[in-house]
């Protein structure tokens, strides 16, 4: 309501803007910053440590973050960009925008470890195919018996020309089949119910009960458990390992406010910060938290080996491996 | 031709081959600049993804405009309790975002619904499924405008002649239907052809169509260049529709004047009574049940809180701002006959709305930040979107003007604003309320503008339903929706209130 009385007064063409503090604007990505996400809380934490206020720009997703990026180009006004993953990182490298974060990249607590300068991670995800166990009592136990099993057991997947999700399935089955994943995706294929825009079409359509099975991220059922006290969706556990999501942010070097910059970025993996990742993100924290986190969480899925490209060979190699999917889902 | 109505002609031509022009020169530099069009061969795939695109929306169409005939007609010669309030339903599904449409599909066809599984809704057949429910209502609600628009003295006179009831169809009802139909094709097969998330949610990788190419090309691969190459290929594409079409429509006269309500005599024998009830039957059977999904979903679920409340103040700000601006553009196009004027109408549908709106980004790359620019371009695209439809409408009932009209009014000599007061404007009022209604409703349900343009603090009905989805909050969407679904309804029985009060 004060937003929307604020916008009518915003329309009047005489405004003056009151810029006495320091203001630091984030790109992010609109779930982020959504009122149940953590961008509501991370601000208040944040602004309680300087005297400076968040600005936040709100975009659909990463990829949508990483476009407006290429856009503005020199002239963006972020100074902060936060919510792009590993699989655009590279691209958002290559924009030439980025500074070093100076953050010791030792605090950054994800599977594999963390070495980029630029990119820092602020969470993380396996993805994972969440099944409802009342349908189905026996889930594939690996991606080979999810490709090879019983067509009458559908999953809703995403596209991976539009959606993130989309494209860590398409990876998960390159890593795994490589050279024969058309082959492995033409026998999936009777499998499939539908391949939905984005990942909010496919999880409708599977809390509907369209489909026993959706690919989805291993912290979803904690969401159910957590909010909704449901426990009948639960992640299948894969014996070849999990493909995974890392969310970073990081900061445009030529900023005018680029001390501020660093200052979040630092900020970003500390307790504060992190506290906010598990239950308002629904992802893995990627720093030190000072609350342990809910018990749905430790129920959690935690797979044994963890399935990523690096951001050059997805870079390298996307466009060829869709057109490879397209192929392969078409015949 | 009076100085006035043309000067307004020339503004509103301006106006939209100045936003055109906003949006795709500003990519044409930047796609020039940054290199782009790496891959501007076009395969055979693309080949296959235009003929899929045709095919469902050619059957979309078809379906969509006989049902929505035989379901207006029935309408316009029967009296029955809750008509009313079935075209008012009628404007609902307009409002829907696609994915609450295919949710509420779902629901009622789905492998969990409620009709469990009769039809398989992953394919074609689901996609033809929500076209219609999307396009069925449109069409029956433009043609029982046109019907509703006849010179009652046609029935008349068409009694004492004792006409059957296809005589009346033949002679009376179909000159005038006729010149509603192209442009209601047109329009539809558009709006089908350009279908996104119905057609990737229900269809699958194999069912593509060109705006997802498009979509492709420039949200993945950020290529400028292809995007702009295959948005051209689906402007030249609608504009041999556009002008194919045009070659169809026809002027007619004696129009209903006074707007008073025909009473017909027609319709009486058994057979035609049970066609009638069976157009009724049939059309409402597609489209109420998944709008009782959305209101049976959605009713445990309204919320009326800041965020909903705020959300509705923005959906409602930007459908009168669309709304107006779609009337004021609409108004002078309708009265022009060129193909170039039918197609500068069509604008905002066949050119993609994100390509125009990263263009339009480009240009005011400078004003992002201000508030106000963002919430006048989401207005300005809205308004583009909803023109092709105000637009239909109100030639259909100016072409019950006639040149009769014309003449007369230049031998009385009644100019100029005057005569838009005193005569134009009270013959077309009971359209430009519809028109006005259609573009208010469809900028409502709008999420493409809001998204492409919008930032943070410009959150609209279905733009909230988005967000919602995209976090586990579906319950919460489904309350938003409701409310979406109910302000729509809300609208249209205003709009045929303030229509029968005059």
């Amino acid at each position: 309501m004060k937003k929307l009385i604020f916008s009518l007064a915003a329309l009047l063409p005489f405004i003056a803007p009151a810029a006495a503090k320091e203001t630091l604007t984030i790109y992010t990505y609109e779930s982020f910053t959504a009122e149940w996400g953590p961008g509501p809380k991370i601000k208040a934490a944040f602004e309680k440590t300087c005297d400076c206020d968040i600005n936040w720009v709100a975009l659909g997703d990463g990829v949508a973050v990483l476009n407006r990026l290429k856009l503005e180009g020199k002239d963006t006004k972020a100074d902060v960009v936060l919510g792009l993953d590993t699989n655009i990182t590279d691209e958002a490298r290559a924009l030439g925008l980025f500074g070093k974060h100076g953050v010791d990249v030792a605090r950054a607590k994800v599977p594999g470890g963390w070495t980029d300068e630029e990119f820092l991670p602020f969470d993380y995800g396996h993805f994972a195919v969440i099944y409802d166990s009342e349908k189905i009592p026996n889930p594939p136990k690996s991606l080979d018996e999810l490709v090879n099993g019983d067509p009458a057991q559908k999953i809703i997947l995403e596209d991976p020309r539009t959606s993130t999700p989309g494209l860590g399935f398409l990876l998960w089955m390159k890593s795994i089949y490589g050279d024969k994943a058309d082959a492995a995706w033409k026998k999936l294929r009777p499998r499939i119910l539908t391949t939905a825009p984005g990942w909010s079409e496919a999880y409708a359509l599977f809390t509907k009960g369209e489909a026993p099975m959706v690919f989805s991220y291993v912290t979803s059922p904690a969401y159910h458990i957590e909010v909704e006290k449901v426990t009948k969706y639960k992640a299948a556990e894969f014996s070849e390992g999990h493909y995974l999501q890392i969310e970073v942010a990081g900061l445009i070097e030529a900023s005018k406010e680029h001390a501020l910059a660093q200052k979040f970025l630092d900020f970003m993996l500390t307790a504060d910060f992190q506290n906010e990742i598990p239950t308002n993100n629904w992802m893995m924290p990627a720093g030190e938290t000072s609350v342990a986190l809910p018990a749905a969480f430790n129920d959690l899925v935690k797979p044994a080996k963890t399935l990523l490209y690096s951001p050059a060979e997805v870079n390298k190699n996307r466009r060829a491996w869709i057109e490879e999917w397209q192929k392969a889902v078409n015949e | 031709m009076n100085n006035s109505l043309s000067s307004w002609q020339w503004s509103a031509s301006a106006f939209i081959v100045g936003a055109v022009a906003l949006g795709l020169v500003p990519l044409l530099w930047f796609a020039m600049n940054h290199g782009g069009g790496q891959d501007w061969h076009f395969d055979q795939s693309i080949f296959n993804v235009l003929l899929f695109t045709l095919k469902q929306a050619f059957f979309s169409t078809v379906i969509s405009l006989a049902l929505g005939l035989l379901t207006a007609r029935a309408l316009a010669r029967r009296e029955f309790f809750g008509k009313r309030l079935l075209l008012g339903l009628f404007a609902v599904p307009f409002a829907l975002p696609a994915i609450v449409a295919v949710l509420g599909v779902s629901a009622v066809y789905g492998h969990n619904g409620w009709l469990g599984g009769i039809v398989n809704i992953y394919g074609l057949g689901g996609i033809l499924l929500v076209h219609v429910f999307f396009n069925l209502p449109l069409a029956a609600k433009l043609f029982h405008e046109t019907l509703t628009g006849i010179a009652p003295e046609n029935f008349k006179l068409a009694e004492q002649l004792s006409f059957s009831d296809r005589e009346i169809f033949r002679h009376v009802e179909w000159p005038h239907l006729r010149s509603a139909l192209p442009s209601l094709f047109s329009l539809i097969f558009l709006l089908c052809a350009a279908s996104f998330v119905v057609v990737l949610t229900l269809g699958g990788p194999a069912a593509t169509t060109l705006e997802v190419a498009i979509y492709q090309a420039l949200r993945m691969d950020f290529d400028v260049g292809r995007a702009l190459a295959l948005s051209i290929l689906q402007i030249i594409l609608c504009l041999i529709l556009v002008v194919l079409s045009g070659r169809l429509v026809l002027q007619q006269q004696s129009p209903n004047q006074n707007t008073q309500v025909i009473l017909r005599h027609d319709g009486g024998a058994t057979l035609a009574r049970l066609m009638d009830g069976l157009a009724i039957a049939i059309a409402t059977a597609i489209v109420l049940p998944p709008l009782l999904v959305v209101v049976i979903a959605g009713a445990p679920n309204v919320v009326i809180n800041e965020t909903t409340f705020s959300a509705l103040g923005f959906s409602l700000i930007i459908g009168s701002g669309a709304t107006l601006l779609a009337l004021a553009l609409a108004w002078p196009l309708a009265q022009m006959q060129q193909a170039a004027a039918q197609s500068l109408a069509l604008a905002g549908l066949i050119i993609p709305p994100a390509v125009m709106a990263t263009g339009w980004f480009l240009a005011f790359k400078e004003f992002d930040t201000a508030f106000a620019v963002t919430l006048c371009a989401v207005i300005g695209l809205n308004g583009l979107m909803a023109l092709p439809f105000s637009v239909a409408v109100l030639r259909s009932r100016y072409a019950q003007l006639g040149p009769s009209h014309h003449r007369l009014c230049e031998e009385l000599g009644v100019l100029g604003w005057n005569r838009f007061w005193t005569i134009d404007l009270p013959f077309m009022l009971p359209a430009v309320r519809q028109a006005g209604l259609l573009a208010f409703v469809m900028s409502l349900g709008d999420l493409t503008a809001v998204t492409l343009l919008g930032s943070q603090g410009l959150m609209t009905l279905p733009a909230l339903i988005h967000q919602q989805m995209g976090n586990y909050r579906s319950t919460a969407a489904s309350g938003t929706a409701l409310l979406l679904a109910l302000s729509c309804y809300g609208l249209a029985l205003v709009a045929q209130r303030s229509g029968r009060a005059r």
